[in-house]
Parts: C-alpha cells; structure tokens; sequence
C-alpha cells in the first residue's frame, strides 16, 4: 500500500513538474525509439527502463522498435532518412559510433549520430567463470605472459566496446590475448559460463546477470560499485582505464537545436528519478549525465581517448 | 507450487491466456508477423500488470504465434514465422491434395503436445536442464548447422544437384552485409541498406509465397483440391488416430523441440528442421516426405512448439536468452525487477511457477481455439476465389515485409527474391535448400570463425572441431543422414518419376 501511494505521488508530482517545464507541446504524440541491436541486450533494458518513465514525464509514450545489424551500422546509417521533428529517436553507442567510421566504410559519420544526451555506461569488466583457476586479474595477467595467444577473450562484436577494450587491456598489461567475437553479451557469456573461453571481456551488468556463476576480477570505474564491493577497479590494480559503453539518444542531424535541448531535458528528468536510478544501478548500469550543451566537448574527449586503441584495430 | 497452481488459473489469468493465444495465433499466421514482433509490441502492457500476469500474456502469444506459423505454410505454403518453415515441407502438398483440415487439425495436436512436453520440461527439470544450454559452444554451433544443411540432400529427393545449388545460393545470401565475425562487409555493392544482411522473413515471404502468387495467377486450377462436397468437420477423431499411431515421431520431436530450445540461437526453425530431418531417417516410407507425409507436419510442429517451454529454461535459469522472443521477455523481466538466475527459482519461486502453469494452460486452451481458428482460415483459403485470395494475399505479403523494420528496403528484397525464387523454381531449384543456406549460413560461419580462433588460441583446431563428443554426435547424425538420403547411391537407383 505505501509503496503504491509513493508511486501515485511520485507519479503526481511528475506530471505537473514535466507540465510546467514542457510549456510548448513537445512531444505532442508518442515517439518513435529505435534501438539499433536485438532486444534484450543493454541497449533495449536500459530503453525499456526509460519508458516505463516516458508517460509520467511527457505525457506520451515512447514505442520501442529494433533495427537490429552490422553492429548497430544498420541504423546509424538509415538516421538520416527519417523525418528531423523529434518524434523519431535512436539508441547510440560509444564507442561504436566512433570506431565503426573510422575503421571501415559503414554509410555514417560520428557526425551524423552526435547524441542530445548521454545516460549511462556499462563499465567495462573481465569475469571468468566461478572455477576458473584465476583468482585475481594478476592471476589471468600472470597465464597471458606466460602463453602468449592463449588467453581468449569472448565479447559482443568486432569494433566495438568489448573489442576495443581487448586489444586497450593487451596494450596495458602488455600481453597477447586472443579476442573471440560474438553475435552479443548473451551469446558471450554463455560461452564463458560453458568454458570455451577463458575469460569473458564484457560489461558489470552482464557479472551481475550471471551471479555466483562468474567472478569478476576487474572494473572499469572510477571507484567500487555498491553491488560488487569486494571487486577491485583496474585503477586499484595500476592501470589508468576508466571505459566502458556508453548509451545516449541521438536523432536525426537536421532536427532543430531547439527540440535537441528539449529531448535532452525529457531524458536528464527521467535520469534524475530515485525509482529509475535505482533500477538502473541494481542492474550495473552507472548514470551520467552529459546534456546537449556538453555533447561537443563529450565527443573530442572520446575520441582522443580511444585514438590509440583504433590505431591498433585498424592494424588488425 | 499449489499456490502457484491456483493463482494461474484465477479468472484474470485464464482470461488473459485464452486472448494471448487467440491474438498470438492470428499474429503468427500472417507472414511477416512474427512471435518476437508480436512480444515485442505488447512488452509495454504488462509493465501496468502482476508480473506473473504480465509473463503469462506474453507466455501465450509466443506459444500462439509459434502455432499460428502453420496456417499459412499448411495453406499457403508460407511459413507465417521461420519456425514453420518445415511445416510446410508436407503440410502444403497436403493441403494442395485436399487434406488441408486434416494437416491444420494434426499441426494443432502435434503444437499442443509439443508444447505440454516444452513447458512440463520447464517446470520439473529447468535448472539441471539449463545446463545443455552450456554444453553448446561455438563448434558445437557449427556442427548443428552443418546437420541442417545436409537436410538439403533429403529435400531434393533424388535431385541433389539442383538441392545443392539452392543451398549455395543460400548460403551466398547470408554472406551478404557485415560479417557476423570481423565486421567485413561483403557483397553489398555499396547500398548501406545491405549491411545488415538479407533480412530472413522478408526473405522467406519472398521465396514461398511470392511463387505461390504468380501460379495461382497463371494456372487456372483451384489453388487447393477440393475433396468433398461439405466440410468434413475437423477431423479430430481421424488425427487423433494419426498421432496415436506416431506417439514415438511425437515424442522424439518434442524433446528434438525442447533441447533445441534450450540451446541459445538456435531456435524453432532448426528444432522443426532436425525434428523433420529426424522424423523422416526413421520412418518406414521415407519416400512420403515431402509429398503430403503426415509424420513431416506432426515432427515439424511437435518441436517447434515445444522450443517455447525449453527456450524458457536458460531465459530464467541463466539469464540467458534461449530464442529470441525470450531476449525480449528478459527484458520485460528486469523493468518488473525480476532478477533472473539460478536464485529466481528459490527466491521468487512462485512467480516462476505462476508463469509455468500459465504456459501449460495457455497450451492446453491452444487446442480449441486453434481447431477453431485452422477450421475457419481453411475454409476461407479454399472456398474464396482465387481472384480474391491472389490480391489479398499479395497484400499480406507486402504488409508483412514491411511491418518487420517499417523499412521499404525489405519489400523490395521481398519481391526481387520472390521472383528470383520463381524462376529457379522453374528449374527445378526449390525455396527450402535457399532459405536453409540463408539461416543456417550466419550460425555455421560464427561457430566456424570462433571456433578457428579458440583452437588456434589453444594451438588444437583439429581437437577443438572433432574432439568433443557432442561435435562427433552431431556429426555421426549428419553422416547418417546423408547415408539414408541416398547421396552416396548410384544414381541410377536413384532416379524415380515424381
């Protein structure tokens, strides 16, 4: 009963919040939401988790549609054919939209998909299987150094977060590791959880989906999160890496700056609801909040920070 | 568990079962509306609900849509989803010989016990059950579509040539677009619209049903034989006798159906396509398939069905989705902050057996609303004149290819292979071999690379891809196929009129 009154006020008190702060009628009727993979991975929860917020915010709905290939290319490549009025939005994600242009000749520019907000990261993590002989991140270092190739990372996809955090971890620790690619985080997982592979390079949210079947040996946040406290970020253990896969929304390049600004207030609101949050970091996910107005400075800082790691894709 | 039990079978829930099962058949009987469509649409709803009754709604459009996918292949020779693709093998030359009551009548036994087998799996044996989803790595993979593609050669029954060059026209359609591993993009000639790949059910409406279309436009016969003067009913007691007779070929594809489900990616077009492949080695006239077998539309859907219940396994066990309309109830799970995993069946227990029962009881209702719905779509399929049948289903056709993406991209691809498909097939080159290189390409050439690249890393490729005893099962079972399909005969023995 308490828990229903606190979603009803909570809900009340939405409502007129998002009436005084939208006086013009954007949106004035649901929006599109494409997310560019298949459903049930990080960028269709996290959507999801968005719209069950939508309403109460906006006053309309959001109707989630998947556009799934080529790694999220498929869409980011269609962008621009739909209507710039807001009322069609995408799912975008970094570092994919920043590595897939510039390795390969994919039908977009980072340009064409500059986000109005981005919302969250899934930081980067390395889990092995609960029996794994690794203990630590040394332990696994320790197995590289010795066998050069012989440790195989499984992750989601070729030029994409987990790629690129792959070859940034062979780069840091200097070792060889063996990057398997594949067609998601599931499908990576269930790979570490049957014991193909050594180890799984991939997201905290995927080390708190698998529980007590999988240890995580490493983060890569700035400090511990409350749901793994025992687990060490890679900064403790002597490497500067603080990275993951970012998610913001992006939409059209011609839509007007006044519906970016808009959009990018409907989304720093639903950002800012207790419920929201805490779904959100029960699940792994870690908020951030860069709005429309920092986007600019957001994406040079990207892209310098990954300009070393897509040398050495590029090489590959 | 009676809890459970009794919270299932509330009004509320019996009521919701019995509109996801209608609507999920009607659903997965149109081609191009597919069950992960169907799911994801009403995901949304269900967030304002229980979560048990949320999970039973979307629980009994998958199981309904996954049978509805045999109206159209038995009818049309359209599967409605992929996973009907082996239904239409024998349901269609039924159908075409007059018996389309009794494939529609036997296809809602075969789904119904199927899908009992599926979801009685997930309620008793979910957690050790989980594990086969493990068990299956990326040579595993590879196996498994390899045993699929030498379905090819019991297809093209005696005509292996031309079964081969539609396989290796499939399989040169799923090169098309980025690479599943590498990110390479091939043959896509520039139009960023490809580097996706060919998109399956565009496809597959493409190259059943647009050749159906163009024959029932040039031919002046009836698009199905009309046997008798009256509808004879449903059929019931007779089909009930058919599947009485084939409690093993039942059996068999169920748990076929049930174990595929489990595995991740697989899913329901390659438990009906094993099931069938299967159904067929054993049988006493292999000769029938393809030509009206009873035995090819009970294996095909008995397993299909049963994918639902198995696929829920490591959906709820693992968190690990096991077809892809469980990708999206996972999700559906985390926003009602249901954490999946081993924990949910000790620590949430009974919504976990609130959904089960609600699954048996939305497979137990499968069977009066599908005799009803398949006695109905049969009698308009056949009593409707072709020059309205042709135009309205030309117009599905379209809808259908389009509502997938609301992409126009994929109604073009819908038309050029339909086309391309009627034209081959006047060679002799049938749609099933290209729609079997076109799904199961992807899956052997990601189990191909990655399992190169793991047995490289462990300095074993020959171990890592015929080491392991599951590969060499896969792989003895795909020896045996091909030996009992008659490849490896003289061809002379071989040639028979059809």
């Amino acid at each position: 009963m308490t828990r229903f009154l606190t979603t009803a006020l909570g809900a009340i008190s939405l409502t007129l919040g998002a009436s005084m702060l939208h006086a013009e009628d954007y949106p004035s009727k649901a929006i599109d939401y494409i997310i560019p993979y298949n459903p049930g991975g990080e960028s269709d929860v996290t959507a999801r988790f968005q719209e069950k917020f939508w309403n109460d915010v906006t006053g309309q709905d959001v109707v989630i549609s998947y556009k799934p290939g080529a790694g999220g290319a498929t869409a980011w490549s269609q962008l621009g054919g739909f209507d710039a009025d807001g009322y069609t939005i995408m799912n975008v994600n970094f570092p994919h939209a920043i590595l897939q242009p510039a390795i390969k000749e994919v039908g977009y520019q980072t340009e064409d998909v500059i986000p109005v907000y981005v919302f969250h990261y899934t930081p980067d993590a390395i889990v092995v299987r609960a029996d794994s002989p690794y203990q630590t991140l040394q332990d696994l270092i320790d197995f590289a150094n010795e066998n050069p190739g012989a440790l195989t990372f499984g992750g989601s996809g070729t030029n994409s977060a987990n790629h690129l955090a792959a070859v940034r971890f062979g780069a840091m620790a200097d070792v060889t590791v063996t990057y398997v690619p594949f067609g998601g985080s599931a499908p990576s997982m269930a790979a570490v959880l049957g014991g193909q592979i050594g180890a799984g390079m991939t997201y905290t949210t995927q080390g708190v989906k698998a529980g007590d079947q999988v240890r995580v040996l490493a983060i890569a946040t700035e400090e511990r999160l409350d749901i793994f406290p025992d687990v060490p970020t890679f900064k403790e253990l002597g490497f500067d890496y603080v990275a993951g896969a970012y998610r913001g929304v992006t939409v059209p390049a011609d839509t007007p700056d006044d519906i970016r600004q808009q959009l990018s207030d409907i989304i720093a609101e639903i950002n800012d609801i207790p419920e929201f949050q805490s779904q959100m970091e029960e699940n792994g996910y870690v908020l951030v909040d860069v709005p429309h107005a920092e986007m600019g400075d957001w994406i040079a800082a990207r892209q310098a920070d990954y300009a070393s790691g897509i040398e050495i894709l590029k090489g590959n | 568990m009676l809890d459970a039990l009794l919270s299932a079978l509330s009004l509320e829930n019996l009521l919701l079962a019995f509109l996801g099962v209608v609507g999920g058949t009607i659903i997965g009987a149109l081609p191009g509306l597919s069950a992960t469509m169907a799911v994801a649409v009403l995901v949304p709803f269900t967030f304002t609900m229980d979560p048990s009754s949320g999970l039973i709604v979307l629980g009994a459009i998958y199981t309904g849509a996954i049978y509805g996918g045999a109206y159209s292949a038995i009818l049309v020779n359209t599967p409605g989803t992929p996973a009907a693709i082996a239904t239409s093998m024998d349901g269609f030359p039924m159908a075409k010989r007059g018996d389309g009551d009794l494939a529609v009548t036997l296809s809602c036994l075969g789904s119904v016990a199927g899908g009992l087998v599926g979801a009685l799996a997930l309620l008793l044996l979910a957690p050790p059950l989980s594990q086969i989803a493990l068990s299956f790595g990326p040579v595993e993979y590879f196996w498994l579509a390899i045993f699929g593609l030498s379905l090819i050669a019991t297809l093209s029954r005696g005509a292996t040539l031309t079964g081969l060059i539609g396989g290796g026209i499939g399989l040169l359609l799923s090169c098309v677009g980025s690479a599943v591993v590498g990110g390479d993009v091939r043959y896509t000639f520039g139009q960023t619209s490809l580097l996706g790949g060919i998109p399956v059910i565009p496809a597959l409406i493409g190259l059943y049903c647009v050749p159906v279309l163009i024959e029932m436009v040039i031919r002046p016969e009836a698009h199905l034989e009309r046997r008798a003067e009256k509808m004879r009913g449903f059929r019931l007691i007779e089909a009930l006798g058919l599947m009485w007779r084939s409690k093993f070929n039942v059996i068999r594809s169920a748990v076929i159906g049930t174990v595929v489900g489990i595995i991740p990616a697989a899913g329901g077009s390659v438990a009906g396509l094993v099931a069938y492949s299967e159904a067929r080695r054993t049988a006493k006239k292999p000769e029938e398939f393809g030509k009206g077998a009873h035995d090819g539309v009970i294996a095909s859907e008995a397993s299909n069905s049963a994918t639902v219940g198995g696929g829920f396994i490591p959906t709820l066990v693992l968190g690990i989705p096991g077809t892809p309309p469980d990708a999206i109830i996972l999700g559906a799970l985390l926003v009602q902050g249901i954490r999946t995993g081993p924990q949910l069946f000790t620590q949430q227990a009974d919504i976990v057996f609130t959904f089960t029962f609600g699954l048996l009881i939305a497979t137990l209702l499968m069977l009066p609303t599908g005799l009803i719905i398949g006695r109905y779509a049969y009698r308009l399929i056949v009593s409707v004149p072709k020059t309205a049948l042709a135009p309205a289903i030309a117009f599905l056709t379209i809808v259908g290819a389009f509502a997938i993406e609301a992409n126009t991209f994929h109604v073009f691809i819908m038309v050029a292979l339909g086309i391309i498909g009627w034209l081959l097939a006047r060679i002799g080159v049938e749609a099933s071999p290209i729609v079997l290189g076109l799904i199961l390409g992807p899956i052997a050439e990601a189990g191909f690379v990655q399992g190169w690249l793991i047995g490289g890393a462990q300095g074993d490729r020959l171990g890592m891809f015929f080491g392991q005893p599951i590969s060499l099962a896969i792989i003895a079972l795909t020896v045996l196929t091909l030996v009992s399909s008659g490849v490896f005969k003289r061809k002379t023995q071989l040639e028979r009129p059809s």
